[in-house]
Parts: structure tokens; C-alpha cells; sequence
């Protein structure tokens, strides 16, 4: 667990929805944060070396590369449930994987770059695992934000 | 939407991070041969036209602590999911918020995750959730294990 002091939070939550487009953005997080451009600096590395920053860049949208998604729920038995997230983490289309409670257990997110791959690796999974599996496409996009409130 | 070339070598050079340096853009730029104005112009029309959904940090929320998320499924009827996706989306702790398909033996059509600090913190959330949309048909699922967290790249 990474400990963070009243600015270190400051600055967490200043540089998650725009950080700064400016010849130099640093300065400009000295300036409203208090605190010089290069202790910006310094802190900002702290926070990417030790991982409370994972990278400071572009969130692409997928819809506008092409991109088409789903989330996947399935039923997997438990004494295979590890084999089974073990194929499904193989694709590279698959960019979340989360084992949850429930009858549904099995919980991945697909990006691919066609609706005719998306069916592909659907059919190739429903085949391969043969247990019960829900397709549940995005039908409507209310927010995808992903910022963290650091309190 | 298609990118020009140099929009793609923009976003190849940043998507595993800028650097932690007093002029970053002006380092990328060296890399491409261009102006530092001309990275900085590229970033804010791809912000524009959508192609980037957010320039900024990505957090490792697990690292400071915000450990717990969880997926909440609403059984919402279909004729108010419009208004009641749109109050969720105005939670703070909900950082994502869709409509999904129903499926036979699975009502849920609303789907939020909550990221917070613990499990009580996200029980809470979601019963708040329900108190200001008045759904209280609903699921609280943790994730229980990652298996695999990746964000998109090019």
C-alpha cells in the first residue's frame, strides 16, 4: 500500500481527467498545487515508480478505432474455473477478467476489431468451454469516467 | 473515424506513458520531427473529435488502497432505463455505467461498477444508488480475483 500526503492526493486527483496540455504541464501543477515544478516532478515519479500512477497518457476510445466489445458472463464449474480463465486470458482481445460470486462466475470484457471476430472467439469459447454463457453487448453508454475520487 | 498518420505515431509514442520531464511534449515531438506545438495541437483535436476519451493519469487504485469494486446489476423497467442510467452516471463512485441486454433467468439491464475502499464502502453506495432511483431489485457483485487487466492499445 502506497502512502500519500494531502498534496501527493492534490495532485492525484488534478491530473486524472486532463492533465495538461502545455509546454510544460508540470508547471502548471506547481502553480495549483503550491509546491515548485520540480517537486512536482519528483512526486509525480514516486507515484509512477511505486505504481499509484500506472502511466500518464491517452485513453483511447475503442469505438473510434474500430473497435467492437461485449461483456461475457458464464457459469463455469468450480474445479475448472482456473483452466477456464486461463483460455479465455489467451486471447489478446480480452482485456478484463474477473472471477465473481454467484452462478455466473466468470466475468471478461472482449475488444475485437471486427463483430465477425467478436462471433469468432464467442463461438470458439462457447465450444471449448460448453457451459452457459451470457453475451451482453453495450445497448447503452450512460458514463465510462474512471476517475477516482482519492480521499 | 480515420487518423492521419501522425496521430497514430502520436498515440503509439504516448500510450504507455509521456515522460516525467519539465517540457514532455517537447521530447515526443523530437522523437517525430515535428513542432512541440504540433503534438500538443494533434492531442487536443483527437481529444476533440473523440479519439482519445481522457488524456491523463491512470491510477492504480488497488496500490492506494481502493481495493474493493464491485459490479452492481439493476433490474430496471425498460422504460425508465434512460433517466435512471443517467441519475447513476452522476455518482462520483461510479466510474462506469451501462445498458446491457436481458437474458432468460438474468433480469439485470443496468449495469454500474463502484470502485471504493472497501466492501462496506461499495454496499453503501449501492443502497444509496437505490434509494435515489427507487430500484431495489439488484445484485452486488465483488470481484473476487483478477484473472487479467488491460487497458486498449493501439
Amino acid at each position: 500500500m502506497i502512502l500519500l500526503d494531502e498534496t501527493d492526493k492534490k495532485l492525484l486527483n488534478l491530473v486524472q481527467l486532463d492533465f495538461p496540455l502545455d509546454a510544460h504541464p508540470f508547471r502548471i501543477l506547481a502553480d495549483k498545487t503550491g509546491i515548485s515544478e520540480d517537486e512536482v516532478i519528483k512526486r509525480m515519479q514516486r507515484l509512477l515508480d511505486e505504481g499509484a500512477v500506472r502511466r500518464i497518457g491517452p485513453i483511447i476510445n475503442s469505438k473510434e478505432t474500430g473497435r467492437v466489445g461485449t461483456l461475457v458472463a458464464l457459469k463455469a464449474p468450480e474445479e475448472k474455473i482456473e483452466q477456464i480463465a486461463e483460455l479465455i486470458n489467451s486471447y489478446p482481445e480480452v482485456s478484463h477478467n474477473y472471477l465473481r460470486p454467484g452462478d455466473y462466475n466468470v466475468w471478461f470484457t472482449l475488444s475485437a476489431s471486427s463483430n465477425e471476430r467478436l462471433q469468432e472467439i464467442l463461438e470458439e469459447l462457447r465450444q471449448e468451454i460448453q457451459c452457459p454463457m451470457m453475451d451482453l453487448p453495450t445497448t447503452q453508454l450512460f458514463k465510462i469516467g474512471v476517475k477516482f475520487k482519492i480521499k | 473515424m480515420e487518423m492521419t498518420d501522425i496521430q497514430k505515431q502520436i498515440l503509439i509514442l504516448t500510450q504507455e506513458g509521456i515522460p516525467i520531464t519539465s517540457s514532455p511534449y517537447q521530447d515526443i515531438s523530437q522523437q517525430l520531427g515535428i513542432t512541440e506545438e504540433e503534438v500538443v495541437k494533434q492531442i487536443t483535436l483527437m481529444k476533440e473529435l473523440g479519439i482519445i476519451r481522457r488524456f491523463g493519469a491512470s491510477i492504480g487504485h488497488r496500490d492506494i488502497g481502493i481495493t474493493a469494486n464491485a459490479m452492481c446489476v439493476w433490474n430496471v423497467p425498460d422504460e425508465d432505463v434512460e433517466d435512471v442510467g443517467g441519475i447513476m452516471a452522476t455518482i462520483d463512485d461510479v466510474t462506469h455505467c451501462y445498458a446491457r441486454p436481458r437474458h432468460p433467468g438474468w433480469p439485470y439491464n443496468i449495469f454500474t461498477m463502484v470502485h471504493s475502499y472497501s466492501r462496506d464502502d461499495c454496499l453503501a453506495i449501492a443502497e444509496e444508488i437505490s434509494k435515489l432511483t427507487g430500484i431495489d431489485d439488484y445484485k452486488v457483485m465483488f470481484s473476487e480475483k483478477e484473472f487479467k487487466k488491460i487497458g486498449i492499445r493501439l
